[in-house]
């Protein structure tokens, strides 16, 4: 296996606040190599955003990386400065956010949006930045490109928004796409097509993508591998097929049982009793031990093993047992 | 567009018609003008000709519609005080308003937007604390006390600057300039700081509030995500957005800076025409008042028609509208 795009270590990301300090995001490692498409789920608060803009360096404040590393093919970039790290932003990484509708600067044409940000990354002149625009804009299937250039983004219908955004993510070719909730604010037809888009574009380049999301249908359909999080820990981490029909920790187990697959067939979905804690009242051990089915005296001692990025499915002391099958 | 603007004009003269019949409609509160005409040597006779020959007997509709009919044929009748043509008096003293009004103004929206944009990207820097600190005493110190400081300062105090008038002139025949010699110069920095530091104060704290709400918008987080430079972000995306609400505060407060310049003109005997407005309430002068009244209103109304048209030119999205809609 080559070296991977990006890779994530021991991750923690700290909020001081005057109660203490909160980790929204906990030692969490995961690797996404070249063309891959890691799916990050969790319920609203599980740190899936938060992790996202520790990669990009857009924390806002007063949230800070406070331990482990963050390397972009292979350099480590947690520890750049304001300008380096602007320099990488839009270069190597790429961001899609989730609305489309507030992504886009109202007041300048979206073509003046794509060369702006052409010309801050690539040596090329205005002229080239405008042809290299209109041929993005075919690209994520904006039709009479040429003609469209020169609108200005209220002209735009939230899908075909959502496409000029991604043409933005990628218009400087970066390694890594980090699509936070890429399809939340869409329609559901509209869904699929963007998500069929993002999947192309990124298998064509090669580029790795973060797919951040609380929809495991978005997931199942895009992701290779899938890291759940649970409270700022990532829960399990593995092959989307495997996560999603053998899961292993209780919690995915739980997410699986209340999620409505095609696949299933028609069953009551079962719910996880209880809700996600704050994370100011954080249990000792296992942030899920709570609402596990399964915690046992162990569990509320110690927050279960550490996921790294090649070993260990799940972080539990107690995995699902799954009959196992050769992958 | 254009019949936009058609309806605007229409609107804006139905506008200064109502602002002329309120105005006239007060002025008999104001006092009799024809006490002060006549000398202390009048006779009954004397006060009932005199009020026959201004039209004073007549109800105030009458008087307005006469002021009007004459008024749109660019005679604004003859002070009752000077005993010369009002058009004249306000010609000469024009000049010394608008320089003065314009140098404030130019004060405010380069100090007030600097220092907003400022203050909101070096959010919790001390700069940024003491420079709103400060700005509480620009909004909240009343105009004359302001003038009343600065004259006690620099001119009793420390003797740099002129207290009073103009300082000298240049006559270029149908204007008269400042800023040509150095005591007119010189004459024109406190009034114009008095005169502009409550709009100067306002539009600052007003951009900065904005350009504060508009930094935590989805579109400047994007902007960063694609690495633009620090400078494109704030001035290229940011500032161009707060830029449609500071529009219409700014544009209503240039046409405070002219009316209100009638404080500071007094306060520094400023030979312009807010002075002499003062001076007709005093000898009630109606001629110089409904003059300068119908002047001080279409200036308003004309700002506010620019202001609209501004947003056009502005946001694209009222562009689109207009286009369908109309």
């Amino acid at each position: 296996m080559s070296e991977p795009v990006l890779s994530v270590r021991d991750l923690v990301v700290e909020i001081p606040t005057r109660t203490g300090v909160l980790k929204p995001v906990d030692r969490v490692s995961y690797d996404i190599t070249e063309g891959e498409i890691l799916g990050v789920v969790g319920e609203s608060g599980a740190g899936k955003s938060m992790t996202g803009n520790a990669v990009i360096g857009l924390l806002d404040r007063p949230a800070r990386i406070s331990g482990g590393e963050i390397l972009l093919k292979g350099r480590r970039i947690d520890n750049l400065n304001r300008d380096q790290m602007r320099r990488i932003r839009g270069k190597e990484i790429g961001m899609v956010f989730q609305d489309p509708l507030t992504s886009l600067n109202p007041l300048l044409r979206i073509g003046d949006q794509l060369t702006e940000t052409m010309l801050a990354h690539l040596d090329i002149s205005a002229d080239e930045a405008r042809d290299r625009s209109i041929a993005a804009l075919d690209e994520v299937g904006i039709p009479a490109a040429a003609s469209r250039i020169d609108s200005y983004p209220h002209e735009f219908s939230g899908g075909m928004r959502q496409r000029v955004v991604i043409a933005l993510a990628l218009c400087a070719e970066p390694a890594l796409v980090i699509a936070d909730e890429p399809t939340t604010a869409l329609d559901v037809s509209v869904q699929a097509q963007i998500i069929a888009l993002l999947k192309r574009l990124c298998r064509d380049r090669g580029t790795a993508v973060m797919l951040v999301t609380h929809d495991m249908g978005v997931i199942a359909e895009a992701a290779d591998r899938v890291a759940v999080m649970y409270a700022g820990r990532l829960a399990e981490l593995g092959a989307v097929r495997e996560v999603v029909q053998r899961p292993r920790h209780p919690y995915t187990e739980g997410l699986m049982g209340s999620t409505p697959l095609a696949s299933r067939g028609q069953r009551r979905l079962r719910q996880i009793p209880g809700s996600m804690p704050r994370l100011g009242k954080l249990p000792a051990g296992c942030a899920f031990h709570p609402r596990c089915p399964k915690a046992q005296e162990a569990c509320r001692v110690d927050p279960g093993p550490d996921l790294s990025a090649d070993q260990g499915r799940a972080a539990c002391w107690f995995p699902v047992e799954q009959v196992e099958v050769a992958e | 567009m254009l019949a936009y603007i058609i309806r605007r004009v229409a609107q804006s003269i139905l506008v200064l018609l109502v602002v002329g019949l309120v105005a006239f409609s007060m002025f008999r509160f104001v006092g009799d003008p024809i006490d002060n005409m006549l000398g202390q040597e009048r006779t009954q006779a004397d006060i009932d000709r005199l009020r026959i020959e201004l039209g004073l007997d007549q109800p105030f509709v009458v008087q307005y519609y006469k002021f009007l009919s004459t008024a749109v044929q660019g005679n604004f009748g003859v002070s009752y005080r000077q005993g010369r043509p009002v058009s004249t008096i306000i010609a000469e003293r024009a000049p010394a308003t608008l320089e003065l009004a314009a140098v404030s103004g130019i004060l405010a929206l380069t100090i007030g937007i600097g220092l907003g944009v400022f203050t909101a990207i070096r959010r919790d820097g001390w700069a940024s604390n003491i420079i709103m600190s400060v700005s509480l005493i620009g909004v909240s110190l009343p105009t004359f006390l302001i003038g009343i400081l600065l004259i006690y300062l620099f001119s009793v105090e420390l003797d740099m600057l002129p207290s009073f008038g103009r300082g000298e002139v240049v006559d270029l025949g149908w204007w008269t300039t400042g800023f040509l010699t150095e005591s007119g110069l010189k004459a024109l920095i406190l009034p114009s700081i008095t005169l502009g530091l409550y709009q100067m104060t306002l539009i600052m704290r007003l951009v900065r509030s904005e350009m504060l709400e508009v930094l935590r918008q989805d579109y400047i987080r994007f902007a960063r995500a694609r690495g633009l430079k620090e400078r494109a972000v704030n001035f290229r995306h940011a500032l161009k957005n707060t830029m449609v609400p500071v529009i219409t505060v700014t544009g209503l407060q240039l046409g405070a800076i002219i009316a209100f310049a009638i404080i500071t003109e007094t306060v520094f005997q400023w030979p312009g025409v807010g002075l002499l407005f003062i001076n007709a309430i005093q000898f009630v002068d109606i001629p110089v008042m409904a003059a300068y009244l119908m002047l001080i209103s279409v200036m308003f109304v004309g700002i506010n028609l620019i202001v609209d048209l501004l947003y056009f030119w502005v946001d694209p999205r009222l562009r689109a509208d207009r286009a369908g809609g109309h």
